[in-house]
């Protein structure tokens, strides 16, 4: 994993000093659904992230390689005289869209509007005491407590301009789930490669380059023209008679079609996101089991059955046509605390998965049904269906329930669900971001996506000391300990980390994002 | 509109229109009769009938002759997925005729199996449609008035929204009343509801206006007088003389709900992918066309046509061969 993503660098490295930028050049951009809202702090969403990063920009960002990379803010550190504050040094001489100077008063303004109640980046600055000004270029975040790993929850919350926001009355974020409307819904005004030309809601933005952007090198890409086309065929056949340049989002069977067709390419890389099944936990029956007498999920010789069952070569080579990286830990490589130990997984081996069954009390096996989402992640139904056989040969009868993961997400975080998949991607890097939401006892701000309510007071106290740990080696053992648990104990049965496919005609490249916000400032075009 | 002299209704003074001069079976006076005449006739409703007949037989007879049972996933092997038609999987002995779908399902034995699924939401949507647009039909034409004003009121409303549409509307109404772990459970009953009361109001229209003109004969007036209660007048008098019409569009109506059945799972809204209709596997099959695994869509695609047409073919025979003006 480590060399494949080291060869991307490398060969991203190679093409970017090669190619010199060219003049006016157009991309039409099609992705699978658009931007929920163009208010930065409203929607925590990838799509809406990845759209909004070319207007807006943030302190710190993530290069190809998941590093953090300084972007409006040039420098960070932690206060030498007291732990609990963060300093960040501003780049100098960097406008809005607008005209105005980008000032420290501006992050102020920003972060204080991204944790404010109606904002949906909260949870990632739930640990802010508060924001102030320093000079026009320092800004001091005081935390409630030693939060050595802060910055890193800082790639997505955009900065805006304080006055703009004022003018324009919407200092307050939109309300999303209430259908609320402002100014900043439809119009934008960031420091940014790009401005905004024109939009029409899941139809057709334009974009255009923003010649007084701060960064040196101006972006070969000088329009962009973004086409939400949620039918996958239809992305691709709009790709295939050269109506666009770039499709994102492009199903896994298609890559070998689009690959030997002259004049297209795909790129390829590991996205930072695991595909995982969660049981229920605890001693109550389940809800759709044949089983009325205590849980089987929650004996542990069950869930190592059901690990020893499922095939995960197998659903790489088929279902995801080899366009995956099957895994044993729910915690994709890109993250702090993955371990090739942790990673690997055991063989299928039915016979002592049949025997495991029977040891538990259930030699016929049991009834349960799966909750599927069929539209968020790559072949998700077909994943799960494919799991539905392999259970099915060590006598476990899983009836397939398939949703829309507008309707699949409730059931998850409202605990209704016997047995789901989710993926989880970790935008943080850490593993702390791991535990709080799918380990931790589901309490209060912790355990959000913790559905089968796994509880483990041992492990909380743990989790929970990660947070404010300042000794990175302890800190770092410390999660070493918690997935060493996780993994024995098989609190979760990951199956793979999913792959990015982005097709392209063959003159650009556009080299995949580890999270899947790639910035088109990153495109090169051949001669 | 009047089918009077097909039926063996009690108006007075009508003969039957097929007098055999000589005592015969059941089976003789069938193979003298009008409408088998009509039928031989036509060699595009001869073909049309016996492969409706051959596809409903094959699907009864699924699990009898399918080569795999692909319902129950544990037969599965994925390994055997994207097999091509006419061959053997690269990784067991499986041999697939029609190829081997994304999951290894062989896709033959899903198509008779679909097929089950497809035809029984099919056939149970319509009956329903019929019954319920029937009864309607036959109060709102006998009655006339409020009631009258009321169900064809509703009925005019209904069919001014496509039948898709309020299909949508009531499965997503289900899925919000059924509690979440019976949903898959209930998803076929659901979907026949759906199609079914998506259906209703052309029965209940065409059942109205043969009922009124059904309520002014003499026939009617006659049991009337006897005091006959309304209730067995609808049901012994004048429902037999609108069967005729009832008939026609019930079939024309079936190859409707096959289609509409498959549209819904196509739209991923109806039974389990676990137990795919014929909809459900021209869905799965659609994401496989770029990529050049065509056996996947082909033959649900063939079967579905071929099902919906021939029962759109005998539904158009069976109104020319009952119309009078026609003959």
């Amino acid at each position: 994993m480590k060399t494949v993503i080291a060869g991307l660098g490398a060969a991203l490295l190679s093409t970017t000093m090669l190619v010199t930028s060219v003049s006016a050049e157009t991309i039409r951009w099609a992705r699978g659904s658009d931007a929920l809202t163009l208010d930065p702090h409203s929607q925590n969403q990838g799509v809406t992230h990845n759209f909004a990063h070319h207007i807006y920009e943030t302190l710190v960002d993530r290069d190809v390689e998941g590093t953090l990379q300084p972007r409006l803010a040039l420098s960070w550190e932690i206060k030498a005289d007291d732990p609990t504050v963060w300093v960040f040094k501003l780049r100098e001489g960097v406008t809005f869209h607008d005209g105005a100077a980008f000032t420290a008063e501006d992050v102020v303004f920003s972060l204080d509007r991204a944790r404010s109640e109606k904002s949906n980046m909260r949870q990632l600055h739930v640990d802010v005491d508060s924001v102030t000004a320093v000079d026009d270029l320092t800004v001091e975040v005081k935390m409630k407590g030693p939060s050595p790993l802060y910055v890193n929850n800082l790639t997505n919350t955009f900065m805006m301009d304080k006055t703009w926001s004022e003018t324009n009355n919407v200092v307050e974020v939109q309300d999303y789930a209430a259908g609320e409307d402002n100014y900043a819904v439809r119009n934008t005004n960031g420091t940014g490669p790009y401005k905004l030309v024109s939009r029409e809601v899941d139809v057709r933005s334009v974009m255009a380059v923003n010649d007084d952007h701060w960064a040196e090198n101006k972006p070969a890409v000088t329009e962009i023209i973004y086409l939400p086309i949620s039918d996958a065929a239809t992305r691709v056949a709009a790709l295939l008679s050269g109506e666009v340049d770039i499709v994102q989002d492009v199903p896994v069977q298609d890559i070998e079609r689009l690959t030997g067709t002259d004049g297209i390419k795909v790129e390829t890389g590991p996205e930072n996101r695991v595909i995982y099944f969660g049981y229920k936990f605890g001693d109550a029956p389940l809800k759709t089991s044949n089983v009325t007498e205590g849980n089987p999920f929650n004996n542990p010789l069950v869930r190592e059955a059901m690990e020893l069952a499922v095939d995960r070569d197998a659903i790489k080579q088929v279902v995801m046509r080899g366009q995956s990286v099957p895994t044993g830990v729910a915690n994709p490589p890109f993250v702090a605390g993955w371990t090739p130990e942790l990673d690997a997984y055991p063989a299928v081996d039915l016979d002592r998965a049949r025997e495991l069954l029977a040891e538990a009390g259930y030699p016929d096996g049991f009834t349960v049904t799966l909750d599927t989402p069929n539209n968020r992640y790559v072949n998700d139904e077909a994943i799960s269906q494919a799991v539905v056989g392999m259970l099915g040969r060590i006598g476990i009868q899983v009836t397939l329930a398939s949703r829309p993961v507008a309707q699949h997400s409730p059931l998850v975080t409202s605990n209704e669900t016997d047995f789901y998949l989710l993926g989880w991607g970790v935008p943080t890097f850490d593993s702390a971001y791991v535990f709080n939401d799918l380990v931790h006892t589901k309490d209060g701000s912790y355990g959000a996506y913790n559905g089968g309510l796994y509880s483990n007071p041992e492990l909380d106290e743990k989790i929970r000391s990660l947070g404010t740990e300042t000794d990175l080696a302890k800190r770092d053992a410390t999660v070493a300990e918690i997935w060493q648990v996780v993994k024995e104990d098989r609190v979760l049965l990951p199956i793979h980390n999913q792959v990015l496919a982005y097709a392209m005609a063959d003159r650009i490249t556009l080299p995949v994002h580890p999270e899947n916000q790639p910035l088109l400032t990153s495109v090169t075009f051949a001669d | 509109m009047s089918s009077q002299d097909m039926t063996p209704a009690p108006a007075p003074g009508t003969p039957a229109p097929v007098a055999p001069p000589r005592p015969t079976g059941r089976l003789r006076r069938m193979l003298d009769s009008d409408i088998f005449y009509s039928w031989k006739r036509s060699p595009v409703t001869v073909i049309a009938t016996f492969t409706a007949l051959f596809l409903i037989l094959m699907a009864l007879m699924a699990p009898l002759i399918a080569p795999h049972d692909p319902f129950n996933p544990a037969s599965l092997n994925l390994m055997d997925g994207f097999t091509p038609p006419a061959s053997a999987s690269a990784f067991s002995d499986n041999w697939f005729l029609m190829g081997a779908d994304n999951q290894g399902r062989d896709v033959l034995s899903t198509i008779m199996y679909g097929s089950r699924v497809s035809l029984f939401v099919g056939f149970m949507a319509t009956l329903f449609a019929v019954v319920m647009g029937m009864g309607l039909g036959l109060a709102a034409g006998y009655n006339g008035g409020m009631i009258d004003a009321v169900i064809m009121r509703v009925a005019d409303i209904q069919l001014s929204f496509p039948a898709i549409l309020i299909a949508l509307l009531i499965f997503g109404v289900a899925r919000g009343v059924i509690p979440a772990n019976q949903q898959e459970s209930m998803a076929i009953w659901v979907l026949i509801l759906a199609i079914g009361l998506s259906n209703w109001a052309q029965f209940a229209r065409t059942v109205r206006g043969a009922t009124m003109v059904e309520r002014e004969k003499d026939y009617v007036a006659a049991a009337r007088i006897m005091g006959v209660h309304p209730v067995l007048i609808l049901l012994r008098h004048i429902l037999p003389n609108v069967l005729g019409p009832v008939l026609v569009i019930g079939t024309i109506g079936l190859a409707l709900a096959i289609i509409e059945e498959a549209t819904l799972s196509f739209l991923g809204v109806g039974v389990p992918p676990t137990q795919p209709s014929l909809g459900t596997l021209i869905r799965i099959g659609q994401q496989y066309l770029f990529s050049g695994e065509w056996w996947i869509l082909f033959f649900p695609a063939m079967t579905l046509i071929l099902l919906a047409l021939s029962v759109n073919l005998l539904g158009d025979w069976l109104r020319d061969a009952l119309n009078p003006k026609l003959r």
